[in-house]
């Protein structure tokens, strides 16, 4: 089970109650002192932070240094760009399909693992190897397995009486195919999280059921999933987050073609400002990106707390 | 005997789909060792059955002496590898030691600001990295650390630093304080206790998450390619050269892919014991 925080206030008392004799203050501040050094990378990592929301008050472009505020229109500007719309929709299919569909095929791996099988256990030691390979590294090898002459996709395909794919080339698949990247990479955390949490329940509520002659359904829905949510949250906190701000991938496929096909929000911004130079311009959307995230993840982050207070009750 | 045969039948099918599963996780891997184990000429040929070289792994290590002039990039894969290597090591060894004693703070003492203090180093795992790394070109560019060694692993503590405070936290915090408090009442000091009790109790946690942090790190791709250009090029952004230069190359690519990810899947498994711990910031401890 993933338990909440131990209470670190225990520690504290003691530490400080036999430390009466000390001068206070000193008392006081060690544990800023301690984090002292970490605190001043936090500013360093602050700092451009907020000079980047500084910045997008501007229309400054590494071309054209020109610091004089322009208020909010950067930020009109991208909601009235005609392509804002559909960069909201392609950056929020990305992260809906992808995590869903991470998170289905992770909970049946996951149960299918959580079994007496031999095959199981070979197979689950390399469940990580997806995962520690760099993502730019795989979508290059998913690029050269998707192209038409060297690539053993399409033979695969039509060995099984399919038509060939264009893949990333043509729109129609373009998002399919970076979904399934993404997908074929990360459908091991999601697995190896929700695997953590099956082997972490306790026994006898499953026996129970299985005494009373529950059907598997029965047990799914009210005991497994309402113990797994804590679990199931974590999954959609890391991978969900992660998709609506993926570079990587979409940048190693496509570079956010083929058109604008693939131009979410971050692939938009590192377009605009990076590689046009017009450095305010792309800013709103990381900015409004970032707030988002960061609202989402907020909310995420309570409601798995709720839920592991919850599932504990289930033991 | 009816539900025998049920029993039998699920397990079967059960094991058909994990077998299916793991088909699809594994193949691009064998995939990409099988072509980078292929001649040019073999290339655009039989898929599976030809005779194996190790050609390409020796132009990509060594440089190839017979190579056109469009392959200079790929000469360039050692010091690629080294960067890779300096960069992301440089990234830990700073994190580890800002980041240790700001995980036993925030796992042993209660100060004011402290769970906001946690949740901000957090909030920058989740946050979009060109939010940081669009005004960091700018001010790079100023400061004189664009392209530089110093620089790359300043931006990666965004990536490492987070990590190792939160698994570490978790792991601080699974230490029982009355080993703190007989330490205390024998007299010693709270760094000889933090020195000389803690940190050996925390070891193979501490290295299982400096090693995933150093896998995060040899990863990452954003951050080398906005903030760096040639002189500390990492293998991730390197690697995109490949692909974009002729399809011939397409095995000395897969070559170098092999190179460069195979020390971490034995990374991997090494630490795989504390992995999920690692991967879900200590909120799971599997």
């Amino acid at each position: 089970m993933a338990t909440i925080q131990s209470d670190p206030a225990d520690g504290l008392s003691t530490i400080l109650e036999s430390e009466i004799i000390r001068p206070p203050l000193m008392v006081r501040l060690r544990p800023y002192l301690i984090a002292l050094p970490a605190l001043l990378v936090l500013i360093g990592i602050l700092y451009p932070f907020v000079m980047g929301v500084a910045y997008s008050f501007t229309a400054y472009a590494f071309t054209r240094p020109n610091t004089s505020f322009v208020w909010l229109r950067q930020y009109q500007r991208m909601v009235e760009d005609s392509d804002f719309l559909y960069s909201t929709f392609v950056t929020l299919a990305y992260a809906f399909s992808a995590t869903g569909v991470q998170l289905l095929l992770g909970l049946i791996v996951a149960m299918l693992l959580n079994r007496e099988s031999r095959i199981a256990k070979i197979l689950q030691v390399t469940l990580i190897f997806p995962m520690m390979i760099a993502p730019v590294i795989t979508t290059l090898i998913w690029k050269m397995m998707m192209q038409p002459s060297v690539g053993i996709l399409n033979p695969i395909l039509n060995s099984v009486g399919l038509p060939s794919l264009e893949w990333a080339a043509v729109p129609q698949t373009a998002l399919f195919s970076v979904v399934l990247v993404d997908v074929w990479m990360f459908t091991p955390f999601a697995a190896l999280i929700l695997l953590a949490g099956l082997r972490s329940f306790p026994q006898g509520p499953f026996e129970a059921a299985r005494v009373d002659g529950a059907s598997f359904w029965f047990t799914f829905r009210n005991l497994t999933l309402p113990m797994l949510t804590p679990f199931i949250l974590i999954v959609i906190i890391f991978r969900f987050m992660d998709s609506l701000k993926m570079f990587d991938i979409i940048f190693a496929m496509t570079e956010g073609g083929p058109g604008s096909t693939l131009m979410t929000y971050q692939l938009t911004a590192y377009r605009t400002s990076i590689q046009f130079q017009k450095l305010a311009q792309g800013l709103p959307y990381a900015i409004v990106l970032y707030l988002v995230i960061y609202f989402v993840s907020q909310w995420l982050v309570k409601r798995w707390g709720i839920a592991q207070r919850r599932a504990a009750g289930y033991s | 005997m009816d539900v025998r045969l049920r029993k039998v039948l699920t397990s079967v099918l059960s094991d058909g789909f994990l077998i299916l599963y793991f088909l699809f996780a594994l193949f691009p891997i064998v995939w990409m060792v099988l072509v980078s184990l292929k001649s040019t000429n073999e290339l655009f040929t039989t898929q599976f059955i030809f005779t194996p070289t190790l050609d390409n792994y020796q132009a990509i290590l060594f440089g190839d002496a017979r190579a056109a002039a469009g392959v200079i990039a790929k000469q360039e894969f050692p010091r690629n590898f080294m960067n890779s290597f300096i960069v992301s090591s440089g990234a830990v060894v700073v994190s580890l030691l800002v980041g240790v004693p700001a995980a036993y703070s925030l796992a042993r003492y209660d100060f004011k600001g402290k769970e906001n203090l946690a949740f901000t180093f957090l909030s920058f795992r989740f946050a979009p990295e060109l939010v940081v790394i669009i005004p960091l070109s700018l001010i790079y560019r100023q400061l004189g650390l664009y392209d530089t060694y110093f620089g790359i692993i300043w931006v990666y503590q965004l990536v490492t630093l987070p990590l190792l405070i939160w698994v570490l936290r978790s792991y601080f915090e699974d230490i029982s304080p009355d080993i703190e408090q007989a330490a205390m009442i024998d007299g010693y000091p709270w760094y000889r206790i933090f020195l000389q009790v803690l940190l050996p109790l925390v070891r193979p946690g501490l290295a299982a998450a400096a090693l995933l942090a150093f896998v995060f790190a040899w990863n990452n791709f954003i951050f080398p390619l906005v903030l760096g250009a040639s002189h500390v090029q990492t293998v991730t952004v390197s690697a995109l050269g490949y692909i974009s230069s002729a399809q011939a190359f397409f095995n000395r690519m897969a070559a170098a892919a092999v190179i460069s990810s195979f020390p971490q899947i034995l990374l991997a498994l090494s630490i795989q014991r504390y992995l999920i711990r690692g991967l879900s910031f200590g909120a799971v401890k599997g």
